[in-house]
């Protein structure tokens, strides 16, 4: 598509007001100057736009091109209102680097303003084609990035400049194409298979949002779920290590077809996105126990990390779900940092101010109760399914931690007894109604009562205001 | 051809199909026993399973080949 026939599709009546069509008109190959800035109404709310034209110079920038961009953002500012990138960009006109590069209002500006926008108004970026160099900061900085399957791409250093420079032999698609962003690095949070899509996609996400920090996200009309033959009691395995999919979950507990998903294909094993329980928002964090057994790995942790951190920028209650065995252990991980991304996680949930709901599912062992607002982290409250288990181990690692020894020492046709014995007295121990009993959590649910519970306990805590602490910020561990 | 490869380190408990065995895409090859949990790996590609790499019991590191479809 054309960048008009873009802006056509993203606004609900086209652009209602547009800055600098003029921008460089004196010069005949320039129109616009390659950007196409200004505002218009999605759902009836007015938002700021800038959007490369491709057509021009292969969308690159030149100083007008910078400065407009500028000006969009700074009007956004003043507005509050949220600003969407539509990137496709071969990034700097290298003959015009003097004015468009170095300088107080040079690209290095776009990025600044980005900064200080950020959790103030939404910023989301569309990604239609290449975001190269530079540019492809853009992205970076939004709180979203949806990029086209096939089209869009980013990198610092084209496969053509790692030849050169590295010697690396590669394709566009593999060093920086979407699937690519979407699935391993994480860069990018949605992959869509065409432009329409990305557009629908933006459309739906900022249904969720309101227009700024200051204000609350809209309430739209309650909806049932969808139907399901299966019940929640149902679905959910007795056994605490067989898997299930925690999406048929969700999906009975938010209203029909409100799911809008983060970073899907990113670190499997936790479940981040957008849904409505009666109308009202909230930002769900979920363990998958169908992917790698739900265990939190370095990226998971990292992807909770910032989706909490955009419910919490635009007053969106969070509810986590609990089916986890704990953070992964092992070679690979520590030398990924997983300690440093899992602080990073907890971090910002801890920090996190608005209503915050901590549902345990099942088992919930070690950091993992923590990772997932657990009692000590000022949730709203702790709900138990019946099913749920919190220990610092499972069971099964608790009696061999324990018992060792022990267990080495008999004789080997005793030892399943044994162990068998010993783990259903951990389990005893352990047991959910005691915990509600030490006032450990605060109330027990039946599985089929939940989205119900939910929707009370949202509605009741609607008014929570809290300031975390006193500083100018942390020292985040990122 | 496609392979399936392992997407964290555990055992092999369970290997659910044979080599010659048809699979679809979605469709469990073996489950790893990691953190005291079940893990599915699934293939990401129908086809005839050509070669399996592993057998139960087999220590599988992140990223290690467990089958070859074809």
């Amino acid at each position: 598509m054309f960048v008009r026939d873009r802006l056509k599709m993203l606004f609900d009546e086209g652009i209602d007001v547009e800055d600098a069509f003029f921008a460089n008109c004196m010069d005949d190959s320039l129109p616009a100057d390659g950007v196409v800035t200004g505002l218009g109404k999605i759902n009836g709310q007015t938002v700021c736009v800038m959007a490369n034209d491709s057509t021009v110079k292969a969308g690159s920038w030149g100083k007008r091109t910078v400065e407009k961009i500028i000006r969009i953002q700074e009007t956004a500012m003043k507005l509050e209102v949220p600003m969407l990138y539509l990137v496709d960009s071969a990034g700097a006109r290298i003959t015009d680097q003097i004015e468009m590069f170095p300088n107080r209002r040079g690209a290095g500006r776009i990025f600044y303003n980005q900064v200080k926008m950020s959790g103030r108004v939404p910023q989301i970026c569309l990604l239609f084609g290449p975001s190269a160099a530079g540019g492809a900061y853009i992205p970076a900085f939004c709180d979203i990035v949806v990029m086209v399957d096939g089209n869009a791409s980013m990198y610092l250093g084209s496969p053509r400049m790692a030849e050169k420079v590295i010697g690396e032999k590669v394709t566009l698609e593999e060093m920086g194409g979407a699937r690519m962003h979407c699935s391993v690095s994480g860069v990018g949070d949605v992959l869509v298979y065409n432009e329409q899509e990305a557009i629908e996609y933006a459309q739906k996400y900022l249904t969720y949002f309101p227009e700024n920090f200051r204000s609350k996200p809209p309430v739209k009309e309650a909806i049932k779920p969808e139907k399901f033959e299966k019940s929640i009691r149902e679905l959910i395995p007795e056994n605490q290590n067989a898997p299930f999919d925690m999406y048929d979950l969700i999906k009975r507990l938010i209203d029909e077809d409100s799911f809008c998903e983060i970073k899907r294909e990113f670190a499997k094993e936790l479940i981040t996105g957008l849904g409505r329980i009666n109308g009202q928002t909230i930002g769900i964090i979920a363990n998958q126990p169908r992917m790698k057994g739900g265990v939190l790995f370095h990226d998971s942790a990292d992807k909770a990390a910032k989706f909490i951190q955009l419910c919490d920028a635009f007053n969106i209650p969070l509810v986590f779900l609990a089916d986890i065995p704990g953070f992964m252990i092992g070679t690979k991980v520590e030398r990924a940092g997983i300690i440093r991304h899992g602080a990073k996680m907890i971090s910002a949930m801890s920090e996190a101010s608005v209503p915050k709901i901590s549902v345990v599912v099942r088992k919930a062992y070690g950091a993992g109760l923590y990772a997932m607002a657990g009692p000590a982290f000022e949730p709203d409250v702790t709900i138990a399914l019946p099913t749920a288990q919190i220990a610092v181990m499972g069971p099964e690692a608790a009696v061999n931690a324990v018992y060792a020894n022990k267990i080495a020492e008999l004789p080997e046709e005793e030892r399943p007894a044994f162990i068998k014995e010993k783990q259903e007295e951990y389990k005893e121990n352990i047991d959910i109604y005691r915990l509600a009993s030490e006032m450990v959590i605060d109330d027990i649910v039946q599985p089929n009562d939940l989205r119900d519970h939910l929707s009370k306990r949202l509605e009741a805590y609607q008014s929570k205001k809290l300031t975390f602490t006193e500083r100018k910020h942390g020292v985040y561990p990122v | 051809m496609n392979q399936v490869t392992a997407n964290m380190a555990g055992n092999v408990w369970k290997v659910v199909v044979k080599a010659g065995d048809q699979v679809e895409n979605g469709q469990d090859i073996v489950i790893l026993e990691s953190m005291k949990m079940e893990i599915p790996i699934a293939a990401e590609a129908s086809g005839t399973i050509k070669e399996l790499k592993v057998n139960e019991g087999d220590f599988v590191n992140e990223g290690d080949v467990i089958a070859v479809i074809e």
